[in-house]
């Protein structure tokens, strides 16, 4: 068996109120592995502990085995490159903000970029189709046209695992499968390994190949979508009724939600 | 060169021009007028009635307004960056309140008659350090940094200082009120050499050190979590640029007292011209800063001479009006 390239071993970290208890999981390298779980399940408390926001109490966290503490912070972000749902919408041009990416790779007091700084910038701003408007300001862009310079800002980071916050959440069905089908493309072809937390369990059946379902802190089920995302786990998890079929083109689950109005209908059909 | 860089020359260049054109201005004009012609054998025959309110007067005041200008411009650029708050001004921090609060004492007590008047800026510098301390110590709890919570205790401390201020004005002697008075107003009329080249040397030295952090000053531009995933320590950066800042605009309320504005409209103003990336956000702030003193203080000398008004007057109606003009236009030009 292939050997874990982010490995999380015996996690705890949090807060007074809530933390994640004694988390054990590792992802494959090159795997596009997703993070679900109902709110206030660990998600974000277990992404802050990658990214190194929150402080861990007990356990370890390893990419490519080297332990993720042990870094600086500016060695970290060039291995880890983060997008949230918000990207931000300052008064910054497209490619100013891509720019940025390389600042992880500036030495302390340098004052300008280098030629490598926009060459990078520069075939990254094409491949996620944002050089189009790199002399936009990002406050004028649209949330989908935003969320993609956001991914090209983290790759000029070139880093070798991508963290995913939820980026899809604000944007419309067409902005979301752009957004995703790009993630989806540099896994694929560039090989990135990515994790990426996200709510919307039929976007994560569809595009991740491994999921880790989160719930009360806890790892809860992890393993392919067909294996996690069946309908009494998520009952379970999400205290919610649903339906799971299998999507007929791509044959991985696809999730249907019910309305109460319709549930008690066909409990009365079911009783008559 | 890109085309950027091209720009950011072209704009400092400029910027350079017109603070030599308000050196020049401020120097000639004022009571007695000194051509610019004269200028030169004046300095050289170090001698007469010119050379003695060129050296003595003018040239001091020149010093201070191109020093407090460019460094009060600074600390709010920096402080608007760190606190990503565009209504944050070195003053917002309770740091004059904190200023005023201490030298009221020492006027109240008569301390600045038994020990010197030096007692004045060392006790404007003792009430701002001791507010810095406060905002810094208890905005920072168990090695967290809560950006809101240092800007409301300054807020706060703010609130504290001018009712205890308010409360020695109404116990003390009226000489003592109009002491306290004219110090708050501000004034660039300092007679202490030293403290002069302190505050030449102390502002060169912020724009230096605050230059240096550039970059993550753009990164915090972001917000301080996005800074950190790019690599930046923000927490740390933010501390030290606070401490740095804080300090120098400290210096300025006690060497010119309270010279309002200057930190919160040249840093918007310029961040409206030439956008919002430090490198060229905080050399341009400072050359504006300086500019807009000098030229404040040659107006506030001249306008009812012999007679003279606070800086303070100018900076805050001149300035006022400039900035509202700015964002009416920008406003228009949104919706256009």
């Amino acid at each position: 068996m292939e050997k874990n390239y982010l490995k999380i071993e015996n996690l705890i970290c949090g807060y007074n109120s809530f933390h994640l208890d004694s988390l054990n999981f590792g992802i494959r390298k090159g795997d596009f592995a997703g993070i679900i779980g109902p709110n206030g399940s660990g998600k974000t408390t277990l992404f802050k502990a990658i990214t190194g926001e929150l402080k861990i109490k007990n356990g370890t966290i390893a990419l490519d085995d080297k332990i993720l503490t042990q870094l600086s912070i500016r060695e970290k972000a060039r291995t880890i490159a983060v997008v949230t749902q918000h990207t931000e919408s300052v008064a910054i041009s497209v490619e100013e903000y891509v720019l940025m990416g390389r600042m992880p790779y500036r030495s302390d007091f340098q004052f300008f970029e280098t030629k490598e700084d926009y060459e990078v910038t520069e075939k990254y701003m094409k491949l996620t189709d944002v050089y189009r408007f790199k002399d936009k300001l990002m406050n004028q862009l649209s949330g989908g046209e935003r969320q993609l310079a956001g991914i090209a800002r983290a790759l000029t980071q070139e880093p070798q695992l991508l963290l995913l916050d939820e980026p899809t959440s604000q944007l419309d069905i067409s902005h979301q499968i752009q957004v995703l089908n790009l993630v989806q493309e540099l896994n694929t072809k560039m090989g990135l390994t990515v994790l990426m937390i996200i709510h919307d369990l039929n976007l994560a059946s569809e595009y991740c190949d491994y999921l880790l379902l989160m719930n009360e802190g806890k790892l809860w089920k992890k393993g392919a979508p067909a294996d996690v995302l069946d309908y009494k786990t998520i009952e379970d998890v999400y205290k919610t009724v649903v339906f799971t079929q299998e999507n007929p083109l791509s044959k991985k689950p696809a999730i249907f939600l019910v309305s109460n109005k319709i549930l008690s209908q066909s409990k009365k059909h079911g009783e008559s | 060169m890109k085309k950027k860089h091209l720009i950011w020359t072209g704009f400092v260049l400029f910027l350079l021009i017109l603070l030599t054109a308000a050196t020049i201005w401020s120097l000639m004009a004022g009571e007695m007028k000194i051509p610019f012609r004269n200028m030169l054998s004046i300095l050289k025959n170090q001698s007469g009635m010119e050379y003695a309110i060129l050296t003595n007067i003018r040239i001091p005041r020149l010093l201070l307004a191109f020093s407090i200008g460019g460094a009060l411009s600074i600390t709010g650029a920096v402080l608007q960056g760190v606190y990503r708050n565009p209504l944050v001004e070195p003053y917002t921090l309770g740091i004059s309140g904190g200023a005023a609060l201490g030298v009221a004492l020492v006027i109240v007590s008569g301390l600045n008659l038994k020990l010197g008047e030096f007692m004045l800026p060392v006790a404007g510098f003792a009430g701002a350090f001791a507010t810095i301390f406060l905002v810094y110590f208890l905005g920072i709890k168990r090695d967290e940094i809560n950006i809101n919570r240092m800007l409301l205790i300054g807020v706060m401390i703010s609130f504290i200082a001018s009712s205890g201020m308010m409360f020695l004005m109404s116990i003390t002697s009226d000489d003592n009120l109009h002491s306290i008075i004219f110090w708050t107003m501000g004034s660039l009329d300092e007679p202490n050499t030293m403290l002069i080249k302190t505050m030449v040397i102390a502002s060169l030295a912020g724009l230096f050190i605050t230059i240096m952090f550039a970059q993550p000053l753009n990164a915090l531009r972001l917000g301080e979590a996005k800074a950190t995933h790019l690599g930046i320590n923000a927490s740390v950066i933010i501390r030290i640029l606070f401490v740095v800042a804080s300090l120098l605009a400290g210096l300025c309320v006690a060497v010119g007292g309270i010279i309002g504005f200057v930190g919160l409209i040249i840093p918007h103003l310029m961040r409206s011209i030439i956008g919002s990336d430090y490198r060229i956000l905080l050399i341009s702030s400072f050359l504006g800063g300086s500019f807009f003193l000098i030229v404040s203080d040659v107006l506030a000398r001249t306008i009812i001479s012999p007679n003279e008004l606070p800086i303070g007057v100018i900076t805050g109606i001149a300035g006022g009006l400039v900035f509202i003009l700015v964002l009416s236009r920008s406003k228009q030009k949104a919706i256009s």
